[in-house]
C-alpha cells in the first residue's frame, strides 16, 4: 500500500490513499461538495460543474469529482467564489427545468430541490420562454419527462456500466439534448428501473409509482425480495397498507441500491384482485368461504383422524416461505403428525455441494465475494437473467477490479461480453469444458465457481475435486431458484434430512412420490403449487392448501387457507449464498394470515401447542439458532445485515436425489406461480423473450 | 474559387496553390514535394522533433501550443500503437483556411503527416474532416490513393521499410468536434462530447493510444520546416511565433480572402493594404481577430501585430486566424447575437453552464435586439457570461462567454441604444440608405 497523501480541505488536515478524489475525501471528512453527475461506482463525467472548489496555486476553480488529492493540496469548498459558482449553476439549471414540483413524483426527495434550497438563489432572473417537449412513455414502467432532465447522465451509466444493457443514450445537443431509449420510442431492456432510482430529479419516473403518493406520506419497510434467490433488500414504501414503491436508496443489504424488475415492481401481486381473503372449505365439490374457526376445525379434525389411524400424510413446503415457517412446518410434520413425508421443490444441488466440501472452511461464496474475488467460473447459468444481483456484482467487479470471468454455458450469456473465455457446451455437459480451462484457472490467484442445476451429483463432486486440484483458493455457489430455496434445505424440508443437514435415517416420501401415491390420505401444501405441473394420484386425499391465490393446487383443495405474502410477515430467509436476512411486514391483507400463524393455529386446534411452541417468528428463530448448524446468529446481527450461514462441516451422509433437482430457470420477468399475479411483470414487452434486447435474444439463438 | 493574391503575401504553405493541377502528386513532386519526408527519413526522431521545436511552430487550430513540445509528450516506448490524427474539422466562424490547404495542396498535408509519423513512431494516420466538407473528403481520398500508388504510403514506403497508412474520417457536423478530445470521441464513433483531461491525447488519445493531434495548417507547415530548416521558418515570423499564417480575412473589406502572411503582421495593414480597406470607404468599427470565439477589438485597438502573444496582450486571441472586419454600420448587439446563436446551437450539451448559459444568452440577446431589453439585461448578459467563463467542461463555454463580455464592455452604448422598445438603430439606417 502506497503512503497516504496529506492534504487540507476547509482547514481540516486529512489523509487519503493516493488517487482518492477530492469529492470523496471531503465526503469522508463530513464535508459536502454538491454534485449531480458524480456517482460512486460509475464513470466520471465532470459535466454538472456543481462540485467546483478552490485549490491553492490553481488559477481556476477545479472540479472536485475528477481531481485526485495530492500532497500539500489546500482545498476550499466554501468560499464566495464556490458559493457563487453553485448558485449560478443552479440558476442555469432552473432556466429550462419546469417548476412543477407540486405535481412531480420526485418532489420532497429531489436532489435539485435540495440543492436549490441549500445553495440556490431566492429568485430567478430567467424571464424567457422555457423549452418544452412532451413526456414520453418508454415502457410500462419507465416514463421520461425531457424538460425535467438535467442531463447528469447517471441513467446512461447505470444502464450501460451497471446493467451491461446500454439501453439509454443521448440525442440532440445543447439545451435540447434528451435522453433516448434504444428502441427509438421505447425501451428494450431489463426494465430494472435503476435509471429511475438514480435520476436526481423527476425526469425518469416509474409507471408503477407515478402520481400515487407524495413520498413523505409513505412508510418505509426494508425487507427481502421474495422472487429470486439473490436476496436483495427492497425497501417497500407503503401507504394505508398498500405497497406503492420498491427501491433501496439507503444502499443497505447485500445489493446496495441494485434491484431488478422483480424487486422494484413485482410487489404488485400483493394487491392483486384475486388475493384470497377468506378460508374456504369444499362443500359439494365447491369451495365455499367459511370462518377461520370453521376452517381450522375442519383441518384439525381431519388431520387428527388420519394421524390417529396411522394414515399417510404428505407435507409440501415452499421455496418462498420464511425459515421460521419451514422449520415450524417440518417440526409439525415430524413431531406433530409423526410423518417424514415432507418435501419441497429442490432447485439446486446444495446438499451434494455441502457434502463434497466437507472438511473445508470458507468454501461457500458470499454475495460480497462476487464483487471482491478475482476470478469467476460460471457453469450452465445465465446470471443476468436468472440471478440479476450476482450478475450485477460480477459486472461491477469486472469494471472496478478487472475481475477475470470464464463462462461455460449452452447459450450466449451477458457475461460473455467481458469474459476472458467463453465456451459453449450443451446443458449437462458443461463439466467437459473444465479440463480445457484448467491451465488458465490454475493461474488465477483465486476462483469462485457458480453452477446451475445442470451441474449436479455426480458432477458437483467432480467439480469440487477439480476446484481442489487447481491449488488455489476456490469458493462455490450452487445456484437455486427462489427467495428461500436455500433456507428450505437448511430447515430440513426434505425427507432424508432434518434441519441443519442431519440425516433423519427414516424413510419418507419425496414430493413426486407423494403425488404418485394412490393411498395418500392427506396432502398439506404450504405456499407451493405442485398440481400446476403434476396430477395427484390419490383420489381420497384430504388436501389442505395455504396460499395467496386460488392456484391449480388450491382449486383441488378441500380446505384453502389464505396466507399472507412475503411482504406481510416477519421472519428470515436465506439467499443463494447462504446469507440469512430478515423479512419484515410492510403491508397487510385483510383476512390473510402468515403461514407460521396458520400452522400454529392448526397445531393449537389439534392440541399440539405444547409440542410446537409459540408461533412467534423470533421464538422460532431462537429454536433454529439452537438446532440448525450455521444459524447461531443473534437476530440483532441479522437485523443489521446479511449474515452468512455456514452449514455442517462434515459428510452429510445421505443418498442425494439429483433426479429431484431442477430449476425452473425463471427469467427476469417470470417468478413461478407468483409471477402470474404480477401485472407489471406481465406487461413489459420483454416478457416474450425474457431478455433485454433483441440483439441479445439473437445472440442466444 | 480562391481569391486574388496580395503582393504582401509570403507564400510558404500556399506556394503551390496557383500552379495548374496543384492538387496532383506530379505537380507536388515537381515542386519540392516529398523531399522533406525523404530528408526526415534520414533524421532521428529527436532531430525531427527538435527541428519543429526550434522552428517556433505553434498550433494553428487556435490555442497556439508549441507543436514540437506536443510531439515530445508522446511516449517513445509504447506497447500500444500510436496514431497521427489531423483536425480538419474547421468550423470556427470566420475561418476558412484548412479547406484550401486540403483542396489545393493535399500532398503537403500528407507529407506533414508522414513526417509526424516518423517523429513519434506512428504507422497509422487519420484525417478527420468536417462532415460538411464532403467534397474535400473525396478530394483527400484521391490524393491518398495517389500517394499509395506512388509508394508514399503503404507497408514499405519508397522501399525503405517504413510503414504508414492513412485514411480520411468524416465528421458529422458538430463544431464541438473541433475540440481535440471531442474529435477523438467522434472519431471512435461515439457522441462528440469532450473528454476529461488529463490524460491528454499524446498519452491516451484515439482508442486510449498515444496520439498526435494537430490542425491541418500545423501539419502543412512541417514539410517546409524540415526541408528548409527551423531557422528559415522561425525567421519568417516574429519572436516565439515562427513562420507564416493563413489569415482568413472576411467581413466588410474590399478584398476578403485567405492570405498567407508572416506571423506578427500588423492588423491594420492586413485590413488596409492586403484587404484593400473597409468596403464602401466606411469607417472601421471593430475586428474579431481570430475567429468568433475571440474577443472583439475596437477600431482604436486594431493597430497591433498578429502574433499569439501580442493579441493576447490586447485581451483577445489570435485563434484560428479568422479576421472578421466590421464597419461603422454594423450593429454590435446583432453581432453578439449572431455569435451566441452559433454557440447555443453548437453547445454539445455535456455541461450545465455552457448548455444552459448559451441558450439563455441567445434568448436575452435576441430579445434585446428586438427592442425588448431592459437595463438590467445588460448586467445580466455580462453576469451570465462570467458565470460560464472558466467553469465549463471544455473551451466552448469560454469561446461563447469571452466575445460576449467584450461586446458588452466595449460597446455598452450600443446596447443601451437598443433599450426600452427602441428599434435597432443600425437596421433603421440600412433601410434609410
Amino acid at each position: 500500500m502506497a503512503d497516504p497523501v496529506k492534504f487540507t480541505i476547509d482547514g481540516q488536515e486529512l489523509e487519503a490513499a493516493p488517487g482518492t478524489l477530492v469529492i470523496e475525501a471531503a465526503k469522508r471528512a463530513g464535508i459536502e461538495i454538491p454534485s449531480f453527475c458524480y456517482y460512486e461506482g460509475y464513470s466520471l463525467q465532470a459535466a454538472c460543474r456543481m462540485c467546483l472548489v478552490e485549490v491553492e496555486k490553481m488559477p481556476k476553480m477545479q472540479v472536485a469529482c475528477t481531481l485526485p488529492v495530492a500532497n500539500g493540496m489546500v482545498v476550499r469548498t466554501d468560499t464566495p467564489q464556490t458559493r457563487g459558482a453553485r448558485k449560478s449553476t443552479l440558476e442555469f439549471l432552473l432556466t429550462n427545468h419546469p417548476l412543477d414540483c407540486p405535481v412531480c413524483d420526485k418532489g420532497g426527495e429531489c436532489e435539485l430541490q435540495d440543492m436549490v434550497f441549500r445553495y440556490g438563489a431566492g429568485e430567478s432572473r430567467f424571464t424567457e420562454t422555457k423549452l418544452h417537449v412532451d413526456e414520453q412513455q418508454w415502457s410500462p414502467v419507465v416514463y421520461y419527462d425531457g424538460p425535467r432532465c438535467i442531463l447528469c447522465f447517471r441513467c446512461v451509466r447505470a444502464c450501460e456500466e451497471g446493467m451491461g444493457v446500454a439501453a439509454l443514450g443521448v440525442v440532440n445537443r445543447g439545451a435540447v439534448s434528451l435522453i433516448a431509449p434504444n428502441g427509438g420510442d421505447h425501451l428494450n431492456c431489463d426494465e430494472c428501473g435503476q435509471c429511475i432510482d438514480i435520476c436526481p430529479v423527476g425526469a425518469l419516473t416509474s409507471g408503477a409509482y407515478r402520481y400515487q403518493t407524495r413520498p413523505w406520506e409513505m412508510e418505509h419497510t426494508g425487507t427481502i425480495c421474495t422472487h429470486c434467490a439473490d436476496g436483495c433488500k427492497t425497501t417497500l414504501g407503503t401507504r394505508n397498507d398498500q405497497i406503492i414503491r420498491g427501491n433501496n436508496r439507503d444502499r443497505s443489504g447485500v445489493n446496495g441500491e441494485f434491484l431488478c424488475v422483480k424487486g422494484r415492481y413485482a410487489f404488485d401481486f400483493n394487491d392483486h384482485a384475486e388475493r384470497l381473503q377468506s378460508p374456504m372449505v369444499k362443500v359439494n365439490g365447491k369451495l365455499e368461504p367459511v370462518s377461520w374457526a370453521k376452517a381450522l376445525e375442519v383441518v384439525s379434525k381431519k388431520f387428527g383422524e388420519i394421524k390417529a389411524r396411522g394414515g399417510k400424510f404428505g407435507v409440501v413446503g415452499s421455496n418462498h416461505s420464511t425459515n421460521e415457517e419451514n422449520f415450524y412446518l417440518q417440526k409439525f410434520a415430524r413431531q406433530g403428525l409423526g410423518t417424514n413425508n415432507i418435501d419441497h421443490r429442490r432447485t439446486g444441488d446444495v446438499v451434494t455441494l455441502v457434502d463434497a466440501l466437507s472438511g473445508t472452511n470458507g468454501s461457500l461464496a458470499t454475495t460480497a465475494d462476487m464483487y471482491e474475488r478475482k476470478a469467476f467460473l460460471i457453469l450452465g447459468a445465465d446470471l443476468a437473467v436468472e440471478h440479476p444481483l450476482l450478475s450485477f456484482q460480477i459486472r461491477a467487479n469486472y469494471r472496478h477490479h478487472a475481475a477475470r470471468i470464464y463462462t461455460v454455458t449452452a447459450r450466449a450469456v451477458r457475461e460473455d461480453d467481458y469474459a476472458v473465455r467463453s465456451i459453449r457446451k450443451p446443458a449437462f455437459s458443461e463439466f467437459e469444458a473444465l479440463e480445457e480451462l484448467r491451465g488458465a484457472l490454475a493461474a488465477e490467484p483465486e476462483l469462485v465457481i457458480l453452477f446451475g442445476d445442470t451441474v449436479k451429483e455426480p458432477d458437483v463432486r467432480k467439480l469440487v475435486e477439480f476446484g481442489q486440484s487447481l491449488g488455489i483458493p476456490v469458493k462455490y455457489t450452487a445456484l437455486v431458484d427462489y427467495s428461500n430455496s436455500r433456507g428450505a434445505i437448511d430447515m430440513g424440508l426434505v425427507p432424508e434430512l432434518g434441519p441443519g443437514f442431519h440425516a433423519t435415517g427414516a424413510a419418507g416420501l419425496t414430493l413426486p412420490e407423494m403425488l404418485a401415491a394412490g393411498d395418500l390420505d392427506a396432502l398439506w401444501v404450504v405456499g407451493e403449487n405442485p398440481l400446476g405441473q403434476a396430477a395427484l394420484a390419490s383420489k381420497k386425499a384430504f388436501v389442505v392448501v395455504q396460499d395467496m391465490f386460488l392456484t391449480e393446487t388450491a382449486k383441488a383443495a378441500d380446505v384453502v387457507l389464505p396466507s399472507a405474502s412475503a411482504y406481510e410477515k416477519n421472519g428470515t430467509v436465506t439467499n443463494v449464498c447462504g446469507e440469512v436476512q430478515r423479512v419484515k411486514r410492510a403491508a397487510a391483507t385483510m383476512g390473510a394470515k402468515p403461514d407460521l400463524e396458520i400452522i400454529g393455529l392448526i397445531a393449537k386446534e389439534m392440541g399440539l401447542a405444547a409440542t410446537m411452541g409459540p408461533w412467534l417468528p423470533d421464538t422460532v428463530y431462537g429454536e433454529i439458532r439452537r438446532t440448525v448448524k450455521g444459524y447461531d446468529i443473534p437476530l440483532p446481527l441479522v437485523a443489521l445485515g446479511a449474515q452468512q450461514t455456514v452449514p455442517v462441516n462434515g459428510r452429510v451422509g445421505v443418498d442425494v436425489r439429483p433426479d429431484l433437482v431442477w430449476s425452473a430457470h425463471e427469467n427476469l420477468f417470470t417468478s413461478g406461480t407468483l409471477g402470474r399475479y404480477s401485472k407489471i411483470l406481465n406487461s413489459v414487452i420483454e416478457k416474450r423473450s425474457g431478455t433485454a434486447t433483441p440483439e441479445q435474444e439473437l445472440a442466444r439463438q | 474559387m480562391y481569391n486574388q493574391p496580395s503582393p504582401l503575401e509570403v507564400p510558404v504553405l500556399t506556394r503551390r496553390f496557383r500552379l495548374p493541377n496543384s492538387h496532383k502528386i506530379d505537380t507536388y513532386l515537381a515542386n519540392e514535394g516529398y523531399q522533406a519526408f525523404e530528408k526526415a527519413i534520414g533524421m532521428s526522431q529527436d532531430d525531427i522533433i527538435n527541428e519543429v521545436k526550434a522552428s517556433g511552430l505553434r498550433g494553428r487550430g487556435g490555442a497556439g501550443f508549441p507543436t514540437g513540445m506536443k510531439w515530445s509528450f508522446v511516449p517513445r516506448q509504447s506497447p500500444k500503437p500510436k496514431y497521427i490524427i489531423v483536425n480538419g474539422d474547421e468550423s470556427e466562424p470566420g475561418t476558412c483556411k484548412d479547406r484550401l490547404l486540403m483542396e489545393f495542396d493535399p500532398h503537403q498535408l500528407i507529407e506533414g503527416i508522414l513526417i509526424a509519423g516518423l517523429a513519434v513512431g506512428a504507422h497509422q494516420g487519420y484525417i478527420y474532416i468536417r462532415g460538411e466538407f464532403r467534397y474535400l473528403i473525396e478530394h483527400m481520398d484521391r490524393a491518398i490513393d495517389e500517394a499509395y500508388a506512388r509508394g508514399y504510403l503503404g507497408d514499405n514506403i519508397l522501399g525503405r521499410g517504413i510503414k504508414f497508412h492513412l485514411a480520411t474520417h468524416s465528421g458529422a457536423g458538430a463544431y464541438e468536434c473541433g475540440e481535440e478530445s471531442a474529435l477523438l470521441e467522434s472519431f471512435e464513433g461515439k457522441r462528440g462530447n469532450p473528454r476529461i483531461r488529463p490524460p491528454f491525447p499524446a498519452v491516451a488519445g484515439a482508442y486510449s493510444c498515444p496520439t498526435v493531434l494537430n490542425n491541418v495548417e500545423t501539419y502543412c507547415a512541417v514539410p517546409s520546416i524540415i526541408l528548409k530548416g527551423a531557422a528559415y521558418f522561425a525567421g519568417l515570423g516574429s519572436p516565439k511565433n515562427g513562420g507564416t499564417r493563413l489569415f482568413c480575412l472576411s467581413g466588410h473589406v474590399n478584398k476578403p480572402g485567405v492570405y498567407e502572411l508572416p506571423m506578427g503582421f500588423n492588423l491594420m495593414r492586413l485590413i488596409n493594404e492586403v484587404g484593400g480597406g473597409v468596403r464602401g470607404g466606411k469607417k472601421l468599427k471593430a475586428v474579431i481577430p481570430g475567429g468568433s470565439s475571440c474577443p472583439v477589438l475596437k477600431a482604436d485597438e486594431c493597430d497591433l501585430n498578429l502574433d499569439f502573444d501580442t493579441v493576447a496582450a490586447a485581451k483577445s486571441m489570435l485563434g484560428s486566424g479568422g479576421v472578421v472586419v466590421m464597419d461603422e454600420d454594423t450593429c454590435m448587439v446583432k453581432a453578439a447575437l449572431r455569435i451566441m446563436r452559433f454557440y447555443a446551437h453548437e453547445s454539445c450539451g455535456w455541461c450545465i453552464p455552457c448548455r444552459e448559459g448559451t441558450t439563455w444568452l441567445r434568448k436575452v440577446l435576441q430579445r434585446f435586439h428586438d427592442g425588448q431589453g431592459v437595463k438590467s439585461d445588460i448586467v445580466l448578459i455580462g453576469d451570465l457570461s462570467r458565470n460560464m467563463l472558466g467553469r465549463t467542461f471544455c473551451p466552448l463555454g469560454d469561446a461563447a462567454a469571452m466575445p460576449t463580455i467584450a461586446f458588452v464592455e466595449k460597446f455598452r452604448d450600443e446596447f443601451e441604444a437598443h433599450l426600452d422598445g427602441k428599434p435597432c438603430p443600425y437596421e433603421k439606417k440600412l433601410v434609410a440608405a
